[in-house]
């Protein structure tokens, strides 16, 4: 109760700052100081103090189970472990963007805190424009979803949280995501910033670098945990749909992908700098505008917690606000500096970036189309069309081969004007890759030629940056390990999708059921009784060709509250192989439907992603050891 | 002068997509599909199960009689509930079943047949699931009869029950 109220004035106060702030430092950009006035900082953290009370009160609120509190009621429930009273806080619409508004004013302070070097007029627009945002975001929770609305007469019981969200993994999905995701605000404000004071220069490309390298490690990190979770919790053994969802979560990774590469080229030769400042504008725009698509219920989903098109309309007026703002200073503002220096050498390290920049324009075009196609072909025609995986897989796996070439080759050229070094080297890497590739899977696939070209793509940039890992060491380790590991990603991506194989049956307790490469043998079944859930957990054993044998116990739980049943897998994860087994109720019969998969090299899928940010976060931390 | 050509270009584009999205908030979500009742059965190639090898459907559907054809596939579960049923409407002599077999596997698909006994004259290959949507399905399991006009007229979204079956047998009498 008393939790609730005091979220809810500091919330008020955190809107009353923003608006102090924003009066505070125009003042403050008129005088002449060369640093900011100490007030800016400090009432910054104060913004920040009133959004992190918030914040906890409502994750009190959560704890103690106060359904007074009407987002309590709507998504828990006394019976759930405290782990998951925790995590449902941002498990729903009005928690979650209270986690945006926490970020939101986090970022901006450290910005504040970390830039201290920097211009002061542009790091007060920076401020300003942020604060623009946060005023937005406080206006959006306060009006139209309020975390602390008040229920009365009070009830006793919640409503429950959504089952497939009672999960270790998606409880810090949501939090390391936004950390990413609306990560994003703060290189859009200082690139507003930057245009404005006409400081899109060398010293800023580095400043600002560090903010998109935070930005993308949490973002690819966020994106994993949800795919994991995906691969486990949903029951179908994927680990990427191409649902709307994780597009919108795949297209700001992509631009923001594409800026860190050619931030570099910003910060080395000063060039590109129109195209870094609309990526920036780009990538925080899709993150608003993904924040649209599922949160307003103009797409379906389990990220879409209700259906309120107040909401929708509020948040679809504020992105178009942010982009006719950002564009009007873009086209008003931005100068393009001489051009000469935009005319790159066609073999030089700025082309091979500006390639990878095609590239990930290309995939985000098919990304986005394929989002958000179905929504205007509605609009206009009221014809529903479902875009699935086939139509991303079309258009995108062909174009891996050229970027993943382009891949290996590229960090190998010098700045200005390079030449190929080493031309053999390279031919003989090649020339075992194909090698390698053809004899791996000559008996695997009916589509040779292409599997075979694909995949020696991949080892070829993955031999090349094991070289390099093993012979330069140090030279530019940090992009050396990211290209290492999107290889891995690549190549353990196909050859899950090549090897993996599954058995689909019914069966019934005491059976057992011949494949062709081993044997299912159902054991027995117990059934067990959590606080918010029971479950029906099954044994099940194994026996592969090698008469090796192993137990694998999926589980069908039944939620108490809401009532839903769900599907847990069992996996048993070694290296090579992830073996997969789930199984589900089969109506009015003593059998069960199981589903057992084999699925190779899975968690290798993980580890790359991992090596991916880790390189990302090799190169925030790069200048310590690295020269 | 291109610069303000550029941002009018940038302008309409915008505000196209903020009426789209405007509009798009208050279109309803819900896919309902209209049912495509009274319709010619499309012609096409498929891939037969048994054989291998590719059939007209005009040769699929050369019989003066009612048929039935019913969408599935052995990983859908539903599938299963109908299953009897269909071995039951196969027992009777004025119509014929088509399978559709479905995005399917086809070990899978075989043991399926195996293990819940065959009900269809012919089983049809839809490893992509293109076959499906010319018949304007819009998921698994479905069923279709069709009657001696070669005029698909009635269509049953999800699996059949007693009634259905009931409802069939009284069209075809």
């Amino acid at each position: 109760m008393l939790a609730n109220q005091i979220g809810y004035y500091s919330l008020i106060l955190g809107l009353l700052l923003s608006v102090l702030l924003c009066g505070v430092s125009i003042k403050d950009f008129k005088n002449t100081h060369k640093q900011i006035n100490q007030n800016v900082l400090s009432l910054s953290f104060l913004q920040l103090v009133f959004v992190i009370v918030s914040f906890l009160s409502l994750i009190i609120s959560f704890i103690n189970s106060d359904f007074s509190n009407e987002t309590v009621f709507n998504n828990s429930h006394t019976t759930k472990p405290l782990f998951y009273k925790i995590s449902g806080t941002w498990g729903n619409h009005e928690g979650s963007l209270l986690l945006w508004l926490l970020v939101l004013t986090l970022f901006i302070f450290l910005f504040l805190i970390k830039s201290r070097e920097q211009p002061k007029k542009y790091r007060i627009l920076t401020l300003l424009f942020q604060q623009i945002i946060i005023i937005g975001f406080f206006l959006f929770v306060l009006i139209t979803s309020n975390p602390f609305n008040y229920l009365f007469p009070i009830p006793n019981e919640g409503l429950g949280l959504n089952p497939i969200l009672q999960d270790p993994a998606l409880a810090i999905h949501p939090p390391i995501l936004y950390l990413g995701y609306v990560g994003t605000s703060i290189i859009f404000s200082s690139s507003l910033a930057a245009v404005t004071q006409n400081y899109v220069s060398k010293q800023w490309g580095q400043h600002i670098k560090k903010w998109v390298l935070v930005s993308w490690i949490f973002l690819t990190i966020g994106i994993m945990l949800g795919s994991i979770w995906a691969y486990y919790e949903l029951g179908w053994g994927g680990f990427w749909f191409w649902d709307p969802v994780e597009n919108v979560s795949l297209m700001p990774w992509l631009t923001l992908t594409a800026l860190l590469h050619c931030i570099v080229v910003l910060e080395t030769r000063a060039a590109l700098t129109s195209w870094v400042v609309i990526l920036s504008i780009t990538t925080f725009t899709l993150s608003m505008c993904g924040t649209f698509l599922v949160r307003s219920g103009i797409l379906n989903s389990v990220h879409t917690f209700a259906n309120d098109p107040a909401r929708g309309i509020f948040i679809l007026i504020f992105l178009f606000a942010l982009i006719v703002l950002s564009l009007g200073i873009f086209f008003i503002f931005h100068k393009e500096n001489n051009k000469s220096s935009n005319n790159f050498f066609w073999l030089s390290k700025e082309t091979s970036i500006l390639i990878n920049n095609w590239f990930m324009m290309y995939f985000l075009s098919v990304v986005l189309i394929g989002t958000v196609y179905p929504i205007f072909l509605d609009v206009i025609s009221s014809e529903k069309i479902s875009v699935g995986p086939p139509f991303y897989q079309k258009l995108i796996v062909p174009f891996l081969i050229p970027f993943l070439l382009f891949m290996s080759l590229g960090p190998r050229l010098k700045w200005i004007k390079s030449k190929i070094e080493n031309k053999n080297s390279i031919i003989i890497t090649f020339i075992i890759s194909v090698m390698l590739t053809f004899f791996i899977i000559k008996n695997l696939t009916t589509e040779l030629l292409f599997y075979t070209v694909l995949i020696s793509a991949a080892f070829f940039l993955f031999f090349t940056t094991l070289k390099e890992l093993f012979i330069k060491r140090f030279n530019n380790i940090s992009q050396t390990v990211s290209h290492f590991g999107f290889s891995l990603l690549i190549l353990s991506i196909l050859f899950n999708n090549i090897l993996s194989s599954e058995i689909i049956t019914n069966i019934k307790i005491g059976e057992r059921y011949d494949y062709n490469k081993g044997e299912i043998f159902f054991k027995k079944i117990e059934e067990r009784k959590e606080s918010n859930f029971n479950s029906i957990i099954a044994s099940f054993e194994i026996k592969d060709k090698n008469g090796k044998t192993i137990e694998l116990k999926p589980e069908i739980r039944i939620y108490n509250q809401p009532v839903i049943i769900t599907s847990e897998a069992d996996i048993r994860t070694t290296l090579l192989e992830d073996k997969f087994l789930v199984m589900n109720l089969v109506k009015g019969n003593e059998y069960f439907n199981i589903r057992y998969q084999i699925k190779p090299f899975m968690v290798w899928i993980w580890i790359s992603v991992l090596l991916l940010s880790f390189g990302g976060l090799m190169s925030l931390f790069k200048k310590k050891y690295e020269k | 002068m291109k610069n303000k050509f550029s941002l009018f270009v940038v302008v309409i584009f915008l505000s196209f997509c903020f009426v789209i999205f405007y509009k798009g908030l208050n279109t309803s979500n819900n896919y309902i599909p209209k049912v495509n009742e009274k319709k010619n059965i499309p012609t096409f190639k498929a891939k037969d199960f048994d054989s291998d090898n590719y059939i007209n459907s005009d040769k699929i559907f050369e019989e003066n009689i009612f048929y039935i054809v019913n969408i599935w596939a052995s990983w859908c579960v539903p599938c299963r509930t109908e299953h009897p049923l269909l071995m039951q409407l196969s027992k009777n002599e004025s119509i014929k079943l088509i399978g559709l077999n479905y995005r399917d596997n086809f070990n899978n698909a075989k043991n399926f047949i195996d293990d819940f006994g065959n009900p269809y004259s012919r089983i049809l290959i839809d490893k992509d699931g293109t076959l499906g949507v010319e018949f304007g399905a819009y998921g698994v399991p479905e069923t279709f009869l069709i009657d001696k006009n070669k005029d698909i007229i009635k269509k049953f979204v999800g699996p059949i029950n007693q009634e259905i079956v009931n409802e069939i047998r009284l069209i075809i009498k």
